[in-house]
């Protein structure tokens, strides 16, 4: 088979599969349970750090 | 050894550029050669200057200095390129700006990629550097990675834009829209842009936050799709080293469709992922509100990058393209009008319960306006792709009207108002010279795009409808000549537009700069309180 066959076969068929696969999968990890926490945290990280790179003492903080 | 290593590479740089220069077979090739000379022999006498002097110690403090620069050159390329567009309007409308004398140099053939480029490369690309730069050190905490390498990207952009500009006016371009540089220009953004995706992924790398803020999620996917898509867009042979003529690799329909693959992302991840990434991160620090929905904007982020990625076939509705590829962009370009939505309502509602901050803090006001008419362009483009109003829509004047409620009311307002936020910022200044200066500004800016959007709209629809009537025995009823004489009020119209769109720029250059040299000194002890730990 031309090998523009083949890519396009696999392109509507497995490849839109996974890619299709692939987003819901990371809707259904924005709205896991327990995410909430996380996201609100993640929001509001743009409230810290404004003047100086120090970090705010949390989580990452000695990691590095 | 490092400054020895530069000076021998600025060296023969210069010579090489010299002899460039010498063997140089079009004139744009030539100036370039001596552009690259006089820069890269400028750069070998400040390094020598500098060779075997004590370094100054590194600084560990954030990496202002470029973003400051980054303003400026935003400011000013912002007011270059809407001049620019100001006078090309003016040219259509009056055909004897054309002038004679400039024939070849400064006709609307020649003028129409430098506003082009200068508005989204140069003042969107230096827009989108220094608040990505901006932001990524803020919600990482750490300082921008690579020593002096964030201000290689700075000036080696810069430069790619004065290369390019003047190539436009020498004539030596490929054709190619919004991708018209050619072959040696594109290799030299390409490294800069190697060296942009290397800063930004390494201050993240080095982050001292846990979590990769969303807007850092934006502004990488926008570094990496313009990579890929310039790289395959601009895939071509140079006829001659000494030359700046090349062919394309590709040719016909393939050509085409690589093309608008690249012209419909460079709109989908230059003037809005990566402008989405300023909204996600001024607005809720203007509006001291954390975005309204974080879940909203990952789901927002990754169904944008999913569909974005197949909308370019509905540039070429009706053309030798397939139909199914077509179709497909203009399914794509419908379902795409959604997660546009989602990004929209979730800036917006990150001002529910201030909503206040409307009536009393104009930067907002030019902030939410932005969404606005992001909002508008992300329906109206989504129509225009479905093939039926396309075949009204395409070559006409709806197309120019539709780029710009995007351009100028999106990309423009939000980059006003990154601007606003960023220069008491930057500058130690409490607040801004004047506020009623941005009011000004915003009204100017906002009628000056409503007389440009709905002229074009006239015009447009107009045009198209003139173009397809036909008589009794079916024959056209309108020469092209027709369509052109009919739309002149409307182009008056437009160019008036231009005009309060551009004074509205020039008075914000203006509060701007007062803003840096005289405006209110913060009172940092006040200003940085300790920060509690959580």
């Amino acid at each position: 088979m031309e090998l523009y066959t083949i890519l396009r076969a696999f392109a509507d068929s497995w490849m839109l599969l996974f890619l299709f696969c692939f987003f819901l999968g990371v809707v259904f990890w924005a709205f896991r349970p327990g995410s909430r926490r996380e996201h609100d945290e993640c929001a509001n990280l743009i409230f810290r750090n404004d003047d100086a790179p120090d970090g705010s003492g949390d989580d990452m903080k000695g990691a590095l | 050894m490092w400054d020895y290593i530069k000076l021998v590479i600025f060296g023969l740089t210069a010579v090489l550029a010299v002899i460039c220069a010498n063997y140089a077979r079009d004139l744009a090739y030539q100036v370039h050669a001596i552009i690259i000379f006089a820069v890269a022999g400028g750069m070998f006498v400040y390094t020598l200057r500098q060779v075997d002097e004590p370094k100054p110690v590194a600084a560990t403090g954030y990496m202002d200095d470029v973003i400051r620069a980054g303003v400026i050159a935003t400011a000013f390329w912002g007011v270059v390129g809407f001049l620019a567009g100001t006078y090309i309007a003016f040219q259509l409308a009056f055909p004897a700006l054309n002038f004679e004398w400039a024939q070849g140099y400064a006709n609307f053939g020649r003028l129409r990629p430098l506003h082009t480029s200068a508005v989204i490369f140069a003042f969107g690309g230096n827009a989108l550097i220094c608040t990505s730069f901006y932001i990524v050190q803020r919600t990482s905490a750490a300082r921008l990675w690579g020593g002096n390498l964030p201000w290689f990207v700075f000036w080696g952009y810069n430069l790619f834009i004065v290369l390019a500009a003047t190539g436009y006016l020498l004539g030596a371009t490929q054709s190619k829209e919004y991708a018209e540089p050619e072959w040696y220009v594109d290799l030299w953004l390409t490294v800069v842009w190697v060296a942009y995706l290397a800063v930004f992924l390494g201050t993240i790398m080095t982050r001292k936050e846990k979590h990769i803020y969303v807007a850092n999620w934006f502004f990488l996917s926008f570094i990496v799709t313009v990579a890929m898509l310039h790289l395959l867009n601009n895939l071509a042979l140079p006829v001659s080293v000494f030359g700046s003529r090349s062919v394309h690799v590709f040719a016909g329909v393939q050509d085409a469709m690589i093309q608008w693959w690249y012209g419909h992302n460079a709109v989908g991840f230059f003037l809005t992922a990566g402008f989405l990434g300023m909204m996600y991160y001024f607005i809720p620090k203007q509006a001291e509100k954390p975005v309204y929905s974080y879940k909203l904007s990952i789901i927002h982020f990754w169904a944008l990058i999913f569909l974005y990625i197949w909308a370019g076939p509905h540039h070429l509705h009706y053309t030798a393209l397939p139909d199914w590829a077509a179709t497909l962009g203009m399914v794509f370009s419908v379902i795409l009008w959604m997660p546009s939505w989602g990004g929209m309502i979730n800036g917006l509602m990150t001002l529910s319960g201030a909503w206040d901050k409307l009536r009393t803090d104009p930067v907002i006001r030019m902030m939410v306006v932005s969404l606005g008419f992001y909002g508008m362009s992300t329906f109206e483009g989504p129509m225009m792709s479905i093939r039926a109003v396309n075949s009204l829509s395409h070559y006409t004047d709806w197309t120019i009207g539709h780029v710009h409620s995007g351009a100028l009311g999106w990309n423009g307002m939000i980059t006003f108002g990154a601007l606003y936020f960023l220069t008491p910022r930057l500058w130690g200044r409490s607040n801004l010279y004047s506020l009623s200066l941005v009011n000004w500004h915003f009204w100017l800016a906002t009628i000056g795009i409503v007389l440009y959007a709905s002229s074009m709209w006239v015009t447009g629809i107009m045009e198209g409808l003139m173009w397809r009537e036909v008589d009794a025995n079916g024959f056209l009823v309108n020469s092209f000549a027709d369509t052109v004489s009919a739309k002149f009020p409307m182009y008056v119209v437009r160019g008036l537009g231009g005009v309060l769109f551009l004074s509205g720029a020039l008075i914000m250059c203006y509060n701007l700069w007062m803003t840096a040299t005289r405006g209110p000194v913060a009172d940092t002890a006040a200003d940085a309180p300790a920060v509690p730990a959580e």
